[in-house]
Parts: structure tokens; C-alpha cells; sequence
């Protein structure tokens, strides 16, 4: 297996994800495309560690994934307060902190 | 010649996964369903998993399908049926200038990919890697970095309290 196949399967969830966080306007699917960012990191940290044969790469996986878990539950507890709101999670509607 | 079997085995699972985990995290992106999305998003992060078995890491593949798919996947189904109404087709889950994405993902992609030939060409793996078992990883998170993993339980105990109280009616 080469080195560059697993980095170029994370750089392609990277751009589909970077994709998806501009073209979205549903905050439920920006989560989901921040998750798939998240993903392609995780497996370019393992590709190395496996690469290097050190343990760091899991420990930072590990990390990433749990910090990951909590950025799901903060953003999707922030998703139903402003649908509460508002009766709506567009993104482009939310404009009280325009200047 | 066994273990050029085993290689050979390895790209086509490789080929097969990633081609997958492509399919689906563009149809994450381009569905007009937002339950759609979630349940590709499970194909893409399922494929993430054997990804990470392919890489030796069978610890972070099982923690990637207790946590991701098990708990992330139903907060995203949660927060789907409590947000809308209805659960079908949408028409406006996408901004007005989406297209500006695309060449945005493009150059991205392409820098990338540029770097990455020039810099790992076709550089092998280690045909025999070192196995890191878990004890190796709990070495690691309870020896040089504990100080971040304190972070980390800090940062989960406010996530908690946090979804709590912005979620709570009163």
C-alpha cells in the first residue's frame, strides 16, 4: 500500500466536505460535512502512524473524535434552540450579528 | 508471494472502500434529503472505520463505530426529526451562490494533491508495521499527554452542560 493513497482519500473527503460546508444552508448538514472533515483528518493522522510506527497518530485520532462528539451535541443543541426560535435552521436568516 | 497475495487484497479493499466512502460523501452533500444525508454520512464514516483496520489501528476503528456511528449518528437523526416537520424531499437546503463551492473544493483539491505527489510519490507503507495495541495508547493518553486529555474531559463536561441548558425549556 502506498503512503499517498490514503492521504489523497483525505484530501478528497476534505474538499467534498469544504463543498458542503460553503454550498449548505441547512445547519444539520453543515454539521455532517464538518464531520466528514473531522473523518478525512482522522484517517490521514492514522496513514501516518502507521507510516512512522508511533502511537501518537491514534492518541490525536482518539482526541479528535471525542472532541467531535462534543462539538455534534453543543451544535445540535444550538440547531433546536435557534429552530425554536425561529421555526427555521437556515443559515442565511441568521443575520442579528451583522453589523 | 503470500504476503504480495495479502497486499494485492489490500489495495483492492482499499479500492473498494474508498470508492464507496467517495460515493456516499457526495451524495452527503448533493442529497435533497436530510435523512438521506445522515444515513450516507453512516456509509462514509463505516468505510472510515475499515479504513482504520486497514491501517492497523483496530482500536480507534472500534471506538470510530461506538461513538460515531452508534451516538453521533442518532444525535443527527434526533436533531433531524426535532428541527422539521416533515421528512421528505426539501427544496432549499442549499445556499443561493452553492456553485462558488465548487471551484473553491477544486483548487483546494488540486494544491493538495500536487503537494502530496511531490512530496510521498509512491512511497510504500512499511510492509510489516509495527502492532500499537491498546495498552501502547493508553501509555501514551495517561503518560506524555494526560494534560490534553484532562482538557478533553473538561471540554466534554461543558458540551454536556452546555446542550443542557441551551436546550432546556423555560
Amino acid at each position: 500500500m502506498l503512503t499517498s493513497q490514503f492521504l489523497l482519500l483525505g484530501a478528497i473527503l476534505f474538499c467534498i466536505g469544504v463543498y458542503g460546508v460553503i454550498a449548505r444552508k441547512n445547519a444539520v448538514l453543515v454539521l455532517m460535512s464538518i464531520e466528514l472533515i473531522l473523518n478525512s483528518v482522522n484517517i490521514n493522522l492514522l496513514a501516518f502512524a502507521l507510516r512512522n510506527g508511533s502511537a501518537d497518530g491514534h492518541t490525536f485520532a482518539l482526541y479528535i473524535i471525542a472532541v467531535a462528539a462534543a462539538e455534534v451535541g453543543v451544535g445540535l443543541a444550538m440547531v433546536l434552540l435557534i429552530y425554536r426560535n425561529r421555526r427555521s435552521i437556515g443559515l442565511d436568516e441568521l443575520s442579528e450579528m451583522r453589523g | 508471494m503470500f504476503a504480495a497475495e495479502l497486499l494485492v487484497a489490500q489495495n483492492i479493499g482499499f479500492a473498494v472502500i474508498a470508492l464507496a466512502m467517495i460515493v456516499g460523501a457526495l451524495r452527503v452533500v448533493t442529497t435533497n434529503n436530510v435523512v438521506h444525508a445522515a444515513l450516507w454520512l453512516v456509509v462514509v464514516l463505516s468505510g472510515a472505520a475499515a479504513q482504520y483496520v486497514l491501517l492497523a489501528a483496530e482500536f480507534v476503528a472500534i471506538t470510530q463505530v461506538l461513538v460515531y456511528i452508534g451516538a453521533v449518528m442518532v444525535l443527527f437523526l434526533f436533531g433531524t426529526m426535532l428541527t422539521r416537520a416533515r421528512i421528505g424531499t426539501e427544496r432549499d437546503l442549499n445556499n443561493t451562490y452553492w456553485r462558488l463551492g465548487i471551484p473553491v473544493a477544486g483548487v483546494l483539491f488540486a494544491a493538495m494533491a500536487i503537494a502530496l505527489a511531490s512530496s510521498f510519490g509512491d512511497e510504500q507503507l512499511p510492509k510489516e508495521p509495527r502492532v500499537i495495541g491498546v495498552q501502547e495508547i493508553s501509555d501514551q493518553i495517561f503518560g506524555p499527554y494526560l494534560l490534553p486529555f484532562w482538557a478533553l474531559s473538561f471540554v466534554l463536561l461543558a458540551a454536556i452542560i452546555g446542550a443542557i441548558v441551551l436546550a432546556r425549556k423555560d
